[in-house]
């Protein structure tokens, strides 16, 4: 019984609680359950929050059963990321600077789930201040990919994607920066949708690179991802850059969805070198279903792309500098005080030093030096620039076509410590979902396969114009369905039994 | 090479409040190198005649009233602190000995 | 702290031309902070008045205050200043543990409010006008206090308290062009613009602009040249020096005096000026060097990404400024004549910066001459001796009610001053000074009578004398009485007395 709980999707569970044929106590258990078994060897959650869950879930029951009329996802276990913050869990951003912070106030998103009556289970892993592509960067040690647990999950909300995949929580939320959403999503066979900035409030996220930064859904279907965008994209009054759009419902656009008409352009840019073969074979495949579904297929040209890494790896380590300033040993997380004491100067230093890992470190220094006197304009004022180069490129783009397409990341699942070394080689996982990110415009990663030289997960980005974010999953529902019929099932049926996979990893010990 | 020296590096990290070691300094003047020769490309199509772009979605004028909300209590403030005296957070004197 | 050499003041004058600049910071009475929901009010518990974004706490973000936008659009307009058709805010990146964030919401290249100028009058009557750079908003720090050491110093204290109260309340900073010209007058001239500055957004109401609580802060900006000769060409500027949170119009003052002889001293000697903040000693009278201008000065400042431009609407703008009040000169004119004070007398208020205390003391019900008489006459004399600003000491409406005490017969003048050495030694209002130290004028006849008879019996050749008409030997026993009553009679009436019971005792 147990066992069928956690591989509902969201919405099925959502409508099986309705029914009264589960309770949400059993469905919090259920996946508090699979935490307990799995997440030894998949390391997707930093705390686990059991009590506050099943305190949650009773709650729940007990109104559904006075007749109360709840949300479709009332009763559903969430999985969060590290990256928001929680008055009843501890918030650490994966950082050793924050560890064991417990925030006086809710993230707006995480208070709208609960408004909305999804249980939250606890913080999942990530790149410390989600700087990364791997969760290698954790201070809290990495997180497996449940495909085949020497690789990496994606980054920076691995852990997010991965307890979805690892079916720990039927969804999560998480946060996309560069693509730490919807790389997470391609190298685990998930969805994950960011959506257009300012469609979800930042209130309450742990600050990247604020003019980046997007909260969205992490899910297994696209229905789930778009289910729990209609609970998260409210206009806040917390946030200045949230949107105040009146917004259609996601959800429908996925039960609605047809693609017939539909123009999809194709990245020249971003179909070719420097993407593995397998990942380019499931992207055109998925493509020639599309086209067969009445899609019409066009290629498309984003001379500027070309610059959007170097932009952003200017514009977020600048942005990132500043906000993570706060972490200075005064109001919250780790004081370190150097031997024989020192000035208020000398703590900070030193604290910064020791509780900021390697990464984090690297970027603080680019972004300080990409903002320092005699190099802003050069740096930083050009990368703004390059900003409004891929903007215009996105524009002509949409001028010509509904939804643009490419490979959500240049290759599957790379294996854990292979990259680590090679700050560069790392950065350039982000060049397919960077330019969204730059140009503030939505963006899905949905499964499209698996690469036949490995046999790891693949996925598709499509990316809509701006508050056009319906188009992801009308375009995403439809191409689920195409794909799935072809499966026979959905794309993590077909992943490897992950206790046998724990086991094996244990023996092999 | 643009020529970023272990100099220029601890004066940032000085800028930026990190006591980096004279290792991670080293390893960092090589990484910074190599990191801004590769974003320095930018500079190649930012011309003059190309507007700067802040923030993705132009918005303006959000303001919010001038109305009092809900404040955090003095516990609540307090009690992620490392150090404080019941109602200030402490911090280690400002000004060194010499100063 | 080595005491530095000083140059006569003439004598500085003679040799240098002193160029002034100042940077001031106005708190806005908004009710609540800048960025912030949280209240903004002076004097609470600290950490009371906060938000998760006044502490910089993780994931918070900022909100413009609208009311604090208007404010200052009203200031920028009273200064006579353009404001920007589209402006923005900015980090300023530095570490500070009164800075939550470890930086400051700012504005940079694009402020609300530029190119101005304000009028500003010295005590022979002339009119300089001081040309305004820029007017723009931004987020106070906290308040740090340091403990051990000497009291309250930074210099030596083992350790430092923060109250984060005071982060995020409004601020906008009012920054002048350099000051040429001034000469001689610069050290007035230097106290009259704060003054004047004050004047105006006490009218606009936009602030408490109580300096000695820091509604109202002046950084002052003092660099000397030495004059050319005849045919020579014009020297350029000096270096300048900053002297830092001068807190009262008497030191801003002092400050700049003391600026121009320490300077000139260290010029006439082939000495070189340090660019560098100083720090003003109100105890002392003098300055000290702070922290030397550095590359730790790079503030990497960046357009600040939470927040969005602020582009006021045609509409707003002259909404604001139809909403204006006079101008100070036209506000000077006419206060005069509603007052129908003499050219000294006004002169008198204006140059010790009283303009507005007897404005508030007159609404709150004084006549003009009464507040006039207090605030020019005992209590600027308390402040000297004090050394303190006139209207840090006791508040306009109990001015007011002190001088209506007096006016109602309740108090005399005598008595009038020990109630205001006990207002302004904190016990309360005039009415519970008077009632605590029961310092209320006998009024009661019967009482004066039978003090009056028992004087008169008690001296009979006093008596005869006033019998025989000499009234001026009433004094002695006017002199009695007053003991008798302890100083609560009025003596006029005591004397009225007097005179009618010298002819029935």
């Amino acid at each position: 019984m147990s066992d069928d709980i956690i591989r509902l999707s969201a919405s099925e569970l959502g409508e099986r609680l309705a029914a009264h044929e589960i309770s949400a106590v059993e469905a919090t258990q259920a996946s508090l359950d699979r935490i307990a078994a799995v997440d030894g060897g998949v390391n997707a959650f930093l705390h686990v929050a059991t009590d506050a869950a099943l305190t949650a879930a009773r709650d729940i029951d007990r109104r559904r059963g006075s007749g109360e009329k709840l949300g479709p996802l009332a009763g559903v276990p969430i999985a969060v990321k590290d990256v928001l913050v929680t008055t009843d869990m501890p918030t650490t951003a994966g950082s050793r600077i924050l560890e064991g912070w417990v925030p006086p106030y809710d993230a707006t998103s995480v208070r709208l789930v609960r408004e909305a009556g999804l249980i939250p289970i606890g913080k999942t892993n990530m790149d410390e201040f989600a700087m990364g592509s791997s969760t290698e960067h954790s201070a809290y040690g990495p997180t497996h990919n449940p495909w085949a647990l020497d690789r990496i999950p994606g980054g920076s909300g691995g852990g997010s994607a991965a307890a979805v995949a690892a079916f720990e929580a039927p969804i999560a939320l998480g946060s996309d920066t560069g693509g730490s959403i919807r790389q997470p999503a391609h190298v685990t066979g998930t969805v994950g949708v960011k959506p257009t900035y300012g469609a979800v409030s930042r209130y309450g996220a742990i600050a990247m690179a604020s003019s980046l930064d997007q909260i969205g859904p992490v899910s297994r279907t696209v229905l789930d991802s778009a289910l729990l965008h209609d609970i998260i994209g409210k206009h806040d009054h917390h946030d200045s850059t949230s949107l105040r759009d009146r917004w259609p419902s996601m959800a429908e656009a996925v039960r609605t969805a047809d693609v017939s008409g539909m123009r999809i352009g194709v990245i020249r840019q971003l179909d070719g070198e420097g993407f593995q073969q397998g990942v380019l074979d499931r992207f055109h495949e998925s493509l020639a279903l599309l086209e067969k579904a009445g899609a019409e297929i066009v290629e498309v040209n984003t001379p500027n792309f070309e610059y959007a890494i170097s932009a952003y790896y200017l514009i977020m380590p600048a942005e990132a500098s500043s906000n993570l300033a706060k972490f200075d040993s005064v109001r919250f997380g780790l004081r370190v005080t150097p031997e024989g004491g020192g000035t208020v100067e000398d703590v900070m230093a030193a604290t910064r030093e020791a509780g900021f890992g390697a990464e984090v470190k690297r970027r603080i220094i680019l972004g300080t030096y990409a903002l320092s006197a005699g190099y802003y304009d050069a740096y930083y004022g050009s990368a703004q620039k390059v900003r409004t180069l891929v903007q215009r490129d996105f524009n002509a783009a949409f001028a010509q076509v509904d939804v643009v397409a490419s490979p959500t990341a240049p290759t599957t699942a790379f294996k854990l410590g292979e990259k680590s070394d090679d700050p560069m080689a790392m950065y350039l996982n982000d060049i397919a979902t960077i330019p969204a990110n730059l140009a503030g415009v939505p963006g899905i990663s949905l499964p499209a396969g698996l690469a036949a030289e490995d046999g790891l997960p693949v996925g598709i980005q499509f990316v809509a114009p701006a508050r056009a974010d319906e188009r992801l999953y009308t375009v995403g529902g439809a191409l689920e369905k195409l794909l799935e019929a072809e499966w026979g099932g959905r794309l993590l049926d077909q992943a490897p039994d992950l206790t046998q996979l724990i086991a094996a990893q244990e023996g092999a010990r | 090479m643009s020529g970023i020296s272990a100099e220029q590096v601890a004066h940032i990290a000085n800028l930026a409040r990190i006591d980096l070691s004279p290792e991670e300094i080293a390893t960092l003047t090589a990484e910074l190198d190599q990191i801004v020769d590769s974003v320095a490309k930018v500079t190649e199509v930012a011309t003059p005649d190309v507007p700067a772009t802040s923030h993705p979605i132009p918005l303006e004028n959000v303001f919010r009233d001038d109305v009092v909300g809900e404040t955090l209590t003095v516990e609540q403030a307090l009690a992620g602190a490392p150090d404080h005296d019941g109602s200030r957070f402490r911090v280690s004197a400002i000004l060194g000995e010499e100063q | 702290m080595a005491r530095a050499e000083l140059m006569d003041f003439d004598k500085a004058l003679e040799l240098f031309e002193p160029v002034m600049g100042f940077e001031v910071h106005v708190e806005l009475n908004t009710k609540t902070k800048m960025f912030s929901d949280a209240p903004n009010v002076f004097g609470s518990e600290p950490n009371t008045n906060i938000t998760p974004t006044c502490l910089g706490l993780p994931g918070s973000l900022p909100v413009v205050n609208a009311q604090a936008v208007r404010y200052s659009i009203s200031l920028g307009l009273a200064l006579g200043c353009e404001i920007a058709p589209s402006s923005r805010f900015a980090r300023k990146n530095y570490f500070y543990p009164d800075t939550p964030k470890n930086y400051q919401i700012s504005q940079f290249d694009e402020p609300i409010a530029f190119e101005g100028s304000v009028d500003v009058e010295l005590s022979d009557g002339s009119i300089v006008s001081v040309p305004i750079e820029r007017a723009h908003m931004e987020e106070d720090a906290g308040k740090l206090t340091h403990v051990g050491g000497s009291t309250g110093r930074i210099q030596g204290a083992e350790y430092s308290l923060v109250d984060y109260n005071r982060a995020g309340v409004p601020l906008v900073e009012i920054v002048t062009k350099p000051i040429y010209g001034a000469e001689h007058s610069s050290p007035e001239l230097a106290k009259a613009y704060v003054s004047t500055i004050r004047d105006i957004v006490v009218s606009l109401g936009i602030s408490d602009a109580k300096m000695e609580r820091g509604n109202l802060r002046c950084d002052a900006n003092v660099s000397l040249r030495p004059r050319a000769a005849a045919g020579e060409p014009v020297a350029p500027l000096g270096t300048r020096t900053e002297t830092k949170n001068v807190n009262s119009l008497r030191s801003v003052e002092r400050a700049v005096r003391y600026e121009i002889q320490r300077q000139a001293a260290i010029l006439a000697k082939g000495g070189s000026i340090t660019q560098e903040t100083r720090h003003w000693h109100e105890d002392t009278g003098e300055t000290s060097a702070g922290r030397p201008k550095s590359d730790a000065d790079d503030y990497r400042y960046f357009p600040e990404p939470d927040l969005l431009p602020v582009v006021p609407s045609a509409e707003l703008i002259e909404e604001l400024r139809s909403a204006l009040p006079e101008p100070p000169a036209a506000r000077r004119r006419r206060l005069k004549a509603e007052w129908g004070f003499t050219d000294l007398e006004f002169q008198d208020i204006n140059n010790a910066g009283l303009l507005t205390e007897i404005t508030e003391t007159v609404a709150a019900g004084a006549t003009p001459a009464a507040a006039r008489k207090w605030w020019t006459g005992e209590i600027a004399r308390i402040a000297n001796t004090s050394d303190a600003d006139a209207a840090s000491l006791v508040s306009p409406a109990d001015v007011a009610a002190l001088a209506n005490l007096v006016d109602a017969g309740t108090l005399t003048d005598r008595l009038a001053r020990q109630v205001l050495e006990g207002v302004i030694a904190g016990e309360g209002t005039p009415q519970e000074v008077v009632d605590a130290r029961g310092l209320a004028v006998v009024s009661d006849d019967g009482a004066l009578i039978a003090a009056i008879d028992e004087a008169l019996l008690g001296q009979p050749d006093v008596l005869a004398k006033i019998r025989d008409g000499k009234v001026q030997a009433a004094g002695a026993v006017i002199g009695a009485v007053m003991k008798a009553m302890k100083g609560q009679a009025d003596a006029a009436r005591v004397r009225e007395l007097v005179l009618e019971r010298a002819q029935q005792v």
